[in-house]
């Protein structure tokens, strides 16, 4: 087990988590290895995104949603006093379903969080402009943009808009990325683009991405998670591995049945 | 997909009554258009009777008739610079003669200044004697002339705009010809500025506080209830209010003793300050609804974006949620200035000074509006007063509209930095 921990990013024990008084996902153990790209399918309505979103504790943005049982980032439980979510969200950053640039230059989207946690340029360290034109070059958005920085960055096309918002994810150095569904509002080749990004950066940032595409899932993941509900509509996961086992040697009926697309 | 056979074989029968559906259709865009209309046509009436009013002949009483002093069948207009000197030495006493050469020779002032000296001392014109509106002045002239001819022979009849540079920097007076609005003006400004100042920093204040930070408790909800509410509260309740709480129990903060300011003449608290402030309370529930509205306007996948980065709530708000929703703001602040600059009840009860000639120095001076002046002259029984009035119902307008272009400018340019 503690030659594992090195390479466990996040491991979630027993979660639950509530919604008001109704459990929408229950009993969740996973954990997620640092510098691959995980990803989590079901059917709609299986807390998927929940689950995601308690990563890094965005749920708490629910008056009502409340959580119960641990996630351990590096080895240490986030929902513990001590934890500071500002400095969570920082570390563990997220990309949302519908891309949401600020009403923003392009150069100020991916500068301003940096800036808002204490970027310090000088002393060998990249000046702003050489943070911000390295994490547009490592969201592949460079090219397209490098002409007009100081344009609104709602002024660029939807995939431009999420590539964006991943550069803007990349520019506060977090550590794990979370996506939430980040293709499902783009077109075929906006979508492959995202794809081949987020194989890219899997090299140097641990990513989960939710997704409804399973083929997506079967594309860029190295593992999977498979998330389905019970009678009393709580999410749980059903079966988690390897990518490669859940597609073709799933352990799992209901598994089986949703990848062959028999059911949801 | 488990239906019965027999309902697959016959297929439903629809009655589309297209015609009819149409006719509705049509009916009902007139009835919308109509609306449209009366509206025009209410706001189009308003502005013809002001401007009725403010324009039109009016006949003046001359203690000489400016006739009998022409020359040569010149009449006084036309006559050159010598000729009106002479005039003005057959006219007046020799004492004022020599006075007005003293202030400055005749000879050496332009014919413009010396037909001025014959118009204000040889003809003296002292007592209005007849108004009438911009479309009797158009239409009926001559009958007009004629009468004026028969009842008042030294009379003059000239075309006049109530409305001129005089006007409006000219205190208030008694003398109908002499009054103007810039007491009220200022009067109407200063208390703007204080309702500004204080309503907008706690009305944005508070539209955050409820929008961003208030938990769904009873207690937030009873708030909010309240507010929606207080909006509707008749204003003169909060003159009463501002009466009892600024005027009576807050008098010396508010007359300025307890600065050091006794000013006889800032009679116990009844001041711009005390105006200003309950104009604030005034407008403070409509500012926080429309603040709040503007607030919830902003979507919340922004918020997100920002909290995901690790910014603080402070943080999100400040740079995302109220810059975002800046033009509603202020268009939350151009209806609570248009409402405050027209209320004239509530600074009735407070105790408005309809009849002051100073004007006002501070926050602690008496004052009057531009309202409260419209209100005391329309309720005068000498018709000219209603064409001042008038007058200064456009000032009014002109102001209000002023102080709003600005706003809408501040709001446009927020605006073009947003397009979702």
């Amino acid at each position: 087990m503690s030659e594992n921990t090195s390479k466990v990013a996040i491991q979630a024990r027993n979660l639950n988590i509530y919604y008001g008084s109704f459990r929408a996902v229950k009993e969740v153990n996973l954990f997620i290895e640092s510098q691959k790209v995980t990803a989590i399918i079901g059917p709609s309505g299986c807390g998927k995104s929940t689950v995601l979103r308690s990563f890094n504790r965005m749920n708490e943005l629910v008056p009502t949603a409340h959580s119960e049982g641990e996630v351990l980032f590096m080895g240490q439980d986030i929902y513990n006093r001590l934890v500071d979510p500002v400095e969570l969200r920082r570390r563990v950053g997220m990309v949302f379903q519908k891309p949401n640039p600020f009403t923003k230059s392009i150069y100020e989207n991916v500068a301003w969080g940096a800036r808002l946690n204490g970027f310090k340029a000088g002393l060998g360290k990249p000046s702003m402009d050489d943070w911000v034109e390295y994490c547009l070059r490592k969201a592949a958005l460079w090219d397209e943009v490098k002409d007009k920085l100081n344009q609104s960055g709602l002024s660029l096309s939807g995939g431009q808009q999420q590539r964006l918002c991943i550069a803007r994810t990349l520019a506060v150095s977090p550590e794990v990325i979370l996506m939430d569904e980040p293709a499902s509002a783009l077109d075929p080749i906006a979508t492959l683009k995202i794809e081949e990004l987020m194989r890219e950066l899997a090299e140097e940032y641990t990513i989960i991405v939710v997704t409804h595409n399973m083929q997506q899932a079967a594309r860029v993941s190295d593992f999977t998670a498979f998330f389905s509900m019970d009678q009393d509509r709580a999410g749980y996961m059903v079966e988690y591995g390897p990518t490669t086992q859940i597609f073709t040697l799933p352990q799992n009926k209901m598994t089986e049945d949703y990848i062959t697309g028999r059911f949801g | 997909m488990n239906l019965p056979k027999k309902h697959l074989r016959q297929r439903p029968y629809f009655e589309p009554r297209l015609p009819q559906r149409n006719r509705m259709a049509s009916i009902w865009q007139s009835v919308f258009q109509l609306s449209t209309t009366i509206g025009m046509i209410t706001l189009a009436l308003l502005l013809f009777t002001v401007v009725n009013q403010t324009f039109g002949l009016v006949a003046i009483d001359n203690k000489v008739d400016p006739a009998s002093l022409a020359v040569n069948g010149l009449p006084i207009e036309e006559l050159d610079q010598q000729t009106l000197i002479n005039i003005i030495k057959q006219n007046v006493s020799p004492g004022k003669f020599r006075q007005l050469e003293r202030e400055e020779p005749l000879a050496e002032r332009t014919r413009e200044e010396v037909y001025q000296v014959v118009v204000d001392d040889v003809v003296q014109p002292n007592e209005i004697v007849g108004t009438w509106t911009l479309v009797e002045s158009l239409t009926m002239r001559k009958a007009i002339l004629t009468e004026v001819e028969q009842e008042y022979p030294q009379a003059s009849v000239s075309f006049t705009s109530w409305i001129d540079p005089q006007f409006v920097t000219s205190p208030q007076s008694s003398d109908v010809l002499e009054a103007g609005v810039r007491t009220a003006i200022l009067g109407s400004l200063y208390i703007i500025i204080i309702t500004i100042v204080v309503a907008l920093p706690v009305g944005i204040g508070a539209a955050i506080y409820l929008e961003e930070y208030a938990s769904n408790n009873w207690l937030n909800r009873l708030i909010q209830t309240n507010i929606n509410n207080l909006a509707g509260v008749p204003s003169i309740i909060y003159g009463m209010l501002g009466l009892a709480i600024f005027v009576r129990t807050l008098g010396p903060f508010t007359s300025g003793a307890i600065f050091g300011i006794s000013d006889t003449d800032t009679a116990n608290g009844r001041t711009i300050l005390s105006a200003g402030l309950t104009l604030a309370i005034l407008v403070l529930p409509l500012l926080i609804i429309n603040v709040q509205e503007a607030i919830r306007a902003v979507p919340n996948s922004l918020r997100e974006g920002s909290y995901g980065l690790g910014a603080t709530q402070w943080q999100t708000i400040w740079h995302h949620v109220l810059p975002n929703a800046m033009p509603g703001i202020l268009t939350g602040a151009i209806l609570s200035i248009s409402r405050a600059i027209g209320e004239t009840a509530p600074l009735v009860v407070i105790g408005a000074a309809t009849y002051i000639t100073f004007d006002p120095t501070g926050p602690f001076s008496k004052f009057t509006t531009l309202p409260i002046q419209i209100y005391q002259w329309t309720s005068r029984a000498q018709e000219e007063f209603h064409n001042i009035a008038a007058a200064a119902i456009l000032v009014l307008l002109v102001l209000l509209l002023s102080l709003n272009a600005g706003a809408i400018l501040l709001r446009n340019r927020y605006a073009r930095n947003k397009n979702y």
